[in-house]
């Protein structure tokens, strides 16, 4: 059967509504499920109750959204074979086992654990938790493991033949440890962590900017800065060795993220920024440094980078797209070392928590994570066009055989149920966030001592009590 | 002899399934009957005694999803297509439910939104689970290894029944867990709703099982050829010793008993499902083998499962044993 231009269409828009609204949830639960094990594992160690605080706190907020990410990403593994059986009668024979490891290694550890660590206080003893708690942790990290592969083997495949227009395996360690596989796996792990902690950051500064300067608002403001300082400027290296990899081998890509059109010779030039127009094949407007081209994505003078024209038409990505969304994700990786660098600034000052313009600047930046997050896949899966598994099935080849009337409604379901469902989600966990933590003075026993550990301090608080309403 | 593959993964698979159908049943049919609870405190209660394990629960459907498309693709690229548009019923009911699992507690203005939210997921995501199961024993037409039917294919008497069905069996196992968890006048009331659940449950399995035999030769060809008919006479004999088991053992205030003989129907009708259709994967042309993954994949993830699912199954049983027990009104840690 065949199908038409617009059911296709349809069907690349149901794939990157859904898993844009998907992925938003599994990087906030990669994020928050590593600042948990940290927070509970620093209470356990020293004892202070601040910790304890925190860790309730932004346990009920992973709650919400890890129920988000389970259910949205229940829809993803069912749209390769509604949507795409193409892809899934091709590839399938090394993308399946890729998402069943997945599922056996990482969603049976998270959820497993995921109700001990939420409702097990009192069935289970401090150290007993602590372990569930690392375990959705590491749940949540291997998870990103076999993802990551599996999208990394779809833009660098190897270790396979093709037998009767079918892929089949020849060399798994190949499959899984592909060579864009160690870059895009670090950049995604650390843009959750990045995701999670400008959130963290963003809800102290709303409530310190509300007034309320108690340990708990600190600590977590605090903590949060101190991640970005690090993690930031990892990233932006990470960031670069990965620019390099996929020039290596995904030229393409390259050439429209950089709106370059020709080949230059004795040194590429820079746009910073432009109107790239795939008919006219020129980038409007560019406003242009020479060499600097070669100087980010080969760390040398002169280095030649392909353009765009050395490619056929018809293997070319869309440059207007990428274009973007690549300064995007990097201009918000710019202004989030900004945040930190005058966050370390005003710290040394011992003014963290006092200068009201550092904490607008810091709530303003709480979505900054996931723009850039979002606009960083849009780069890489819009630059891998027009191929799906690149150089290997084109994503005209990998649809199912569907009507526009099936996809356009199915389509339009999704978008309906999406922002109703997962809107109301982030509306209640933006409310628990504007809650925050129970304040000092709360509870009788929470003054009681800073010391008290051990199962029986929890005796007395569960998770959230009844009279934790958020929509009143 | 080399070993068969596809035998082995169709059997994990089968076993995938099946934990699934079992576990998510209950939390499942727990929405089934919300309807008919709705005193101060008891709704909140009967989602208490799921609230730690449902997550778990539907991530045996994940498995039996994955591992399909993994170790039998091109199974996969034709039952998804054809049961389309009830994947993506089931799909949204089950973003529905699971999405007020967790709000629900937390809302207080917009507690009932939240309770239809769950009673109407539960129900969209069952009656489409049995629909899907209804397409594939009554067999997707296939042409060249893909689909070849209309969108529409699965909307059927047949199919429809098997929705009906799943939702009575999925709100006896509900009322079967609850039975069990609970205590006081909510396990009162359980008791006398699993009565007529029980005695609907007899009715859909008996009139499912006939339409499937006189509606398909081949079912009934291997159902009736002797002597393997001796071998699977127990299954319907079986079944109806377990009703009257459920209805006898209610009547004597039972705890457990209802829901494990629940359970055990369920096994029954499944075996009695696969011993319809198996060799096949999609009745009537696309049998294991055909529909198999290269080797080398279903070797790589057998090895896999090998080692990882007795660790779930391990640790699935711990979480489980943690939060053993009747669970009361006044509990806490939970919501």
């Amino acid at each position: 059967m065949h199908v038409s231009d617009t059911a296709l269409l349809l069907a690349r828009w149901q794939f990157a509504f859904t898993v844009s609204f998907h992925i938003i949830f599994p990087a906030i639960s990669i994020g928050l499920a590593s600042y948990l094990a940290v927070l509970e594992g620093l209470w356990l160690k020293t004892g202070k109750v601040v910790y304890k605080e925190l860790f309730f706190f932004w346990s009920k907020v992973f709650a919400v959204g890890f129920a988000m990410g389970v259910v949205s990403g229940v829809v993803m593994s069912y749209q390769f074979g509604t949507n795409w059986s193409g892809f899934s009668a091709v590839a399938g024979a090394v993308t399946g086992p890729l998402l069943a490891f997945e599922v056996m290694t990482a969603f049976f550890l998270e959820a497993g654990f995921l109700g001990i660590m939420l409702f097990g206080w009192t069935k289970v003893g401090p150290k007993a938790h602590f372990f569930a708690t690392l375990m959705v942790a590491v749940g949540t990290l291997i998870s990103t493991f076999w993802i990551l592969s599996s999208n990394s083997w779809m833009q660098t495949p190897q270790g396979f033949e093709l037998v009767d227009g079918k892929v089949v395996p020849t060399d798994w360690l190949k499959i899984v440890f592909n060579p864009s596989f160690p870059y895009r796996l670090v950049h995604m792990a650390l843009a959750a962590f990045i995701v999670a902690a400008v959130i963290v950051g963003a809800c102290g500064a709303w409530h310190l900017l509300r007034g309320r300067k108690d340990d708990a608002i600190r600590k977590s403001f605090s903590m949060a800065l101190w991640m970005l300082l690090v993690v930031v400027p990892i990233q932006v290296a990470v960031g670069d060795a990965h620019g390099l990899n996929t020039r290596e081998h995904q030229p393409a890509k390259i050439a429209a993220i950089e709106g370059l059109w020709e080949t230059e010779k004795g040194g590429t030039s820079l746009n910073l920024v432009g109107w790239p127009d795939m008919e006219a094949e020129i980038t409007h407007y560019a406003v242009k440094v020479p060499h600097l081209g070669s100087v980010i994505l080969t760390h040398t003078w002169d280095g030649e980078i392909q353009g765009l024209k050395s490619f056929p038409p018809e293997d070319r990505p869309n440059s207007t797209i990428v274009f973007w969304s690549f300064r995007i994700m990097v201009g918000m990786g710019l202004l989030m070392l900004l945040l930190a660098v005058c966050g370390l600034a005003l710290r040394r000052h011992g003014r963290l928590y006092d200068a009201r313009w550092f904490q607008r600047f810091a709530l303003f930046m709480a979505p900054s994570g996931l723009i850039a997050l979002l606009a960083g896949w849009v780069t890489t899966e819009a630059g891998r066009q027009p191929w799906v598994v690149y150089g290997v099935l084109r994503t005209r080849d990998a649809v199912s055989s569907i009507t526009v009337d099936q996809v356009g409604t199915s389509l339009m379901i999704f978008v309906m149920v999406y922002f109703l469902v997962f809107g109301t989600g982030i509306y209640y966990m933006l409310k628990l966030m504007a809650k925050g933590p129970h304040l000092p003075h709360d509870e009788a026993d929470a003054e009681a001592s800073d010391t008290g550990r051990g199962r029986e301090r929890f005796d007395h608080r569960p998770l959230s009590r009844p009279t934790d309403s958020i929509d009143e | 002899m080399p070993i068969d593959l596809p035998v082995i993964w169709a059997a994990i698979i089968a076993f995938g399934v099946f934990m699934y159908v079992m576990l998510d049943g209950f939390d499942l049919g727990i929405g089934l009957i919300f309807p008919f609870f709705d005193r101060e405190g008891e709704r909140q209660v009967m989602l208490n005694t799921v609230a730690p394990v449902w997550d778990g629960n539907e991530t045996w459907m994940v498995l039996g999803g994955a591992c399909l498309y993994a170790v039998f693709p091109l199974a996969y690229s034709i039952l998804l297509p054809a049961t389309y548009l009830p994947i993506i019923a089931m799909l949204c009911g089950l973003i529905f439910r699971g999405v007020a699992f967790e709000i629900r507690a937390k809302a207080r203005r917009t507690q009932h939104l939240w309770d239809l939210a769950f009673i109407v997921g539960s129900g969209v995501a069952t009656f489409a689970q049995g629909v899907i199961l209804g397409t594939l024993l009554q067999g997707v037409e296939v042409r060249d290894g893909k689909f070849a039917g209309g969108p529409f294919d699965w909307f059927s008497p047949f199919n429809l029944f098997s929705g009906i069905g799943l939702l009575v069996t999925y709100a006896t196992l509900g009322c079967g867990w609850l039975l069990m968890k609970t205590e006081g006048e909510l396990q009162r009331r359980m008791a006398v709703l699993m009565r007529p659940l029980t005695l609907a449950l007899g009715a859909t399995v008996g009139i499912v099982s006939i339409w499937t035999i006189a509606g398909q030769d081949s079912v009934a060809k291997r159902w009736f050829a002797l002597p393997d008919l001796f071998f699977f006479l127990p299954v319907p004999i079986l079944v109806i010793a377990c009703l009257i088991g459920i209805l006898v053992c209610v009547r004597r205030g039972a705890d457990r008993a209802p829901f494990l003989l629940t359970m055990a129907i369920l096994f029954l009708g499944y075996t009695g499902l696969i011993i319809s259709i198996f060799p096949n994967i999609i009745p009537p042309s696309v049998d294991i083998w055909t529909a198999s993954a290269p080797r080398s994949s279903q070797v790589f993830t057998l090895v896999g499962a090998a080692i990882v699912i007795p660790i779930i199954l391990a640790y699935t049983t711990l979480a489980y044993w943690v939060f053993r027990g009747k669970v009361r009104a006044d509990d806490e840690g939970y919501h």
